[in-house]
């Protein structure tokens, strides 16, 4: 490759250009462009990607490629070119397309066109959204003292072979034999040093969120839609902050069930809301499984607003139980009609217990742009109940 | 049989020369395909980054994939010439593409525009391209790619945008006016004076300099004007913009003579491979067969195509120019034409004809339809494209008292008025490196005054 090869009789060749592409690596940078541009307007792009469900860790966004500009003329509402090949005046070479406005008439060096799709890491959007929308990070409750694990701690002269840390061992040999005979050994039992664990308690950083929806018949599929989409990002919140975020998906009309995540957003209900069905069975299962002594607890619950008034003083107390266990609790209500924002039923609710000074919030939203000012609401709201 | 390539590289060259081709040496080297791809994206084998050449690349890119061109040869000029023929040719196709690449380096050392493109960049375009690359290279890592980015962005939306007639180390406008010829006392200056004594001539108070307006006229040459009058603009920003002018100067005669120069390429491989006796029989279908699919007027299987091929169109103007004029009539009209006389004076009715050119209309409703014959038309139509290196007319009229720049756009030299976005993205990309207000004057689709502004 050092020199340029002389294949005989051929041009001679140079291998080097095999190596490298400028034309990849401008494709790239184009790329890069693209993400930048993407990440300028990921609220609204995500907002409406479909990204619950599936598991799936990226988002597909659908983006064209960018364009140099230069200066053109106006498009003419005619254009003429010279064409080859058998064709009298008056021939019509082409007929009217319907739709496009622009056919690929003559000089057609239009760039638009090619769609293609990058993937972003859910992660990395989630990093993005957070330094954008400024968030704070939560802080797990502190003072819980439950999980414990086994952490090194110093060393000791006797130990098991397997924990035998030979770089501070060799330096123990090192000092020996510095005010030593020469003749004394290289090792002895004395220079041996092992690490040494011990039970080290450490504050509970496990957490769960509880993803309470409202499925009577009065939730509408869209409504259904900006819940779905309000809990994903929320749940992407939480899950920066804690390593081990549980999920727990509960639906309920008259009644409460737990569902698996598949099958929570397939759920539609009919007839009435009885929300103290849904909070109840919230803290059952908290009582079950979720011991507030070791999670994080946080509760979000969707809804339309709609809830008989005889089940207000129930749904009240169903509340109260759950907020005094949980970090926080939220409540989003989804109402593409609805003007009425949060002088619901529900929203009542929630309201009564924040003017307590509970650590509850509500926030309506109507639309899929609104998705982010609930995340951003929840999040800030949250972080000052902390401090305060 | 020695069916090798390089022992008929100096036949074929000594059939040229003896049939009067001139031209630098060229070196010739086999390259692989990809990077034959990516000299076309790029114009130059070394070029400077930008994003945009990597969309060009991907559409290249594709359309490669769906099998619709394949390159055999750039050859850019010089002395030497530097010929890259595609890796995987054959031994006739490389017999074949020689020959075409002698034909160009006849034309680019002897046509007038390539010759005094040539004068002022120089006869190592590659070389230049290389080292501009690396310049900005050395750039990107002081200043970061977002800052050089812009520069680009700006440069490259107006690398059309010089003025070939001036030169490429070009001064800045003289400081001061011309003083005025001072007026002698003349016979009409007395009688005007004599008639009111308190109304006197000024004369000769003292020599006042007047500063020179900028520009003093209309100024095309946008590249050079922004690099030399740009209010806050840095060495290195000017550097890249003058960069660019030098790279557009090079590629002006390229684009200016392109039905000329790979009509007269294709002529003389033609020609040469007519001629050349020594090549075997096989070597010689197989090099006539490769002939005919470049110089074919249409793609494949099609009848009727909307865009005419240049090599057929120059190949076909030259052979009746050398059949009628003979060869040293075709040398003249070589050395001294461009695209635009040599269409408009060799292309007639006969010809167009013959090679069964049509005019057509096409509305931005997708209907296209094949307009009355009219030569003259024909010509318009074919040359529309190609005036002003490809771009609309646009001149820095004036830079106010605040820097904010001035552009006028010749919207009745051009017929019609700007693309309103892409005008003001192209604004946009030069507000950021002329840091004032940028104005921009032209006509909307009713032809009147349109006035775009960055910022707003």
């Amino acid at each position: 490759m050092d020199e340029p090869e002389s294949t005989e009789g051929e041009p001679s060749v140079n291998g080097w250009y095999d190596l490298f592409s400028r034309g990849a690596r401008d494709w790239l940078r184009h790329n890069e462009k693209v993400r930048e541009a993407v990440r300028e307007h990921l609220p609204e792009i995500v907002a409406g990607a479909d990204v619950v469900g599936g598991g799936s860790r990226t988002v597909r966004v659908p983006v064209k490629m960018l364009e140099h500009y230069h200066f053109r003329l106006r498009r003419p509402e005619e254009q003429q070119g010279v064409g080859q090949g058998p064709a009298k005046p008056g021939d019509v070479l082409a007929k009217p397309s319907q739709g496009q406005g622009h056919g690929k008439g003559a000089g057609g060096n239009d760039n638009g066109g090619i769609e293609f799709t990058l993937e972003f890491k859910v992660d990395d959007i989630v990093d993005w959204l957070w330094e954008e929308m400024q968030l704070p990070n939560l802080k797990a409750r502190v003072g819980r003292s439950d999980e414990s694990d086994w952490v090194r701690e110093g060393w000791d002269r006797r130990g098991a072979r397997s924990r035998l840390d030979r770089r501070r061992s060799l330096r123990e040999s090192v000092k020996r034999r510095a005010i030593q005979s020469e003749s004394s050994p290289a090792f002895t039992d004395d220079d041996l040093r092992f690490r040494q664990l011990s039970k080290r308690e450490q504050p509970s950083i496990q957490a769960v969120v509880f993803l309470l929806m409202d499925v009577s018949g009065s939730m509408s599929d869209r409504d259904r839609q900006l819940a779905k989409t309000f809990f994903f990002w929320a749940t992407q919140g939480l899950k920066r902050q804690y390593r081990h975020l549980d999920t727990v998906f509960v639906a309920h009309t008259t009644e409460a069930w737990e569902f698996s995540e598949e099958e929570f957003f397939q759920v539609n209900g009919t007839g009435g809301t009885v929300t103290s069905t849904g909070l109840n069975k919230v803290r059952e299962i908290i009582d079950d499984r979720y011991s507030p002594a070791r999670y994080n607890i946080y509760l979000f619950y969707a809804s339309d607003g709609d809830n008989y008034v005889e089940d207000r003083p129930y749904a009240d107390a169903a509340l109260k139980k759950v907020a005094e266990v949980a970090n926080y609790s939220g409540y989003l209500e989804v109402s593409a009609m609805s003007q009425q924002h949060l002088g619901t039923e529900v929203g009542g609710l929630f309201k009564a217990l924040t003017t307590q000074g509970k650590p509850v919030g509500s926030f309506a939203i109507s639309r899929v742009e609104d998705v982010w000012d609930a995340v951003r609401h929840f999040f800030q709201h949250q972080a000052q109940d902390q401090t305060t | 049989m020695t069916d090798s390539w390089r022992d008929y590289l100096p036949r074929i060259e000594q059939l040229a020369t003896g049939l009067g081709l001139s031209y630098n040496p060229v070196d010739f080297e086999a390259v692989p395909e990809s990077f034959m791809m990516e000299i076309s994206v790029y114009g130059l084998p070394v070029r400077m980054p930008h994003w945009s050449f990597g969309v060009r690349y991907i559409y290249q890119l594709i359309q490669h994939r769906m099998g619709h061109s394949r390159l055999f040869e750039v050859v850019f000029p010089g002395n030497p010439g530097r010929a890259y023929l595609a890796k995987n040719n054959s031994l006739a196709e490389n017999v074949l593409v020689t020959a075409h690449v002698l034909g160009h380096a006849d034309f680019s050392r002897n046509n007038l525009l390539f010759y005094n493109s040539q004068k002022q960049v120089g006869e190592n375009i590659v070389e230049q391209a290389a080292n501009h690359a690396r310049q900005i290279g050395r750039a990107i890592e002081e200043h970061g790619m977002q800052r050089v980015e812009a520069v680009l962005d700006a440069a490259l939306s107006l690398e059309q945008h010089i003025d070939m007639h001036q030169s490429l180390q070009r001064d800045r406008y003289p400081e001061y006016l011309q003083p005025k010829a001072e007026n002698k006392e003349d016979e009409f200056r007395k009688r005007f004076a004599s008639l009111d004594p308190s109304t006197q001539f000024q004369t000769s108070a003292g020599p006042v300099r007047q500063r020179a307006p900028i520009p003093p006229h209309p100024e095309r040459d946008l590249l050079w004007f922004v690099a030399q009058y740009a209010p806050d603009l840095e060495g290195w920003e000017r550097d890249i913009f003058l960069a660019v002018r030098a790279e557009s100067f090079y590629f002006y005669p390229v684009f200016a003579t392109q039905i000329m120069n790979e009509g007269w390429a294709s002529y003389w491989h033609a020609r040469l491979l007519r001629e050349a006796d020594f090549l075997p029989q096989h070597a010689y279908v197989d090099a006539v067969k490769c002939h005919s699919d470049v110089v074919r007027p249409h793609g494949n299987g099609e009848h009727v195509a909307l865009s005419i091929n240049p090599y057929h169109l120059g190949f076909s103007i030259w052979e009746k120019i050398v059949e009628r004029d003979g060869l040293e009539a075709a040398r003249r009209i070589m050395r001294e034409d461009d695209d635009f006389s040599f269409v408009r004076n060799y292309l007639d009715v006969d010809m167009a004809e013959e090679l069964q050119l049509f005019r057509f209309k096409a509305e931005s409703n997708g209907r296209i339809e094949v307009v009355e014959d009219d030569l003259h038309e024909l010509h318009d139509a074919l040359l529309a494209p190609k005036y002003n290196f490809g771009a609309p007319s646009v001149a820095a009229k004036h830079i106010r008292v605040d820097g904010t720049l001035e552009l006028l756009h010749d919207h009745k030299t051009d017929g019609r008025g700007l693309d309103v976005e892409r005008g003001k993205k192209v604004l946009e990309y030069i507000q950021r490196v002329w840091r004032r207000p940028v104005i921009l004057q032209t006509v909307d689709d009713k032809g009147s005054a349109l006035e775009l502004r960055i910022p707003f």
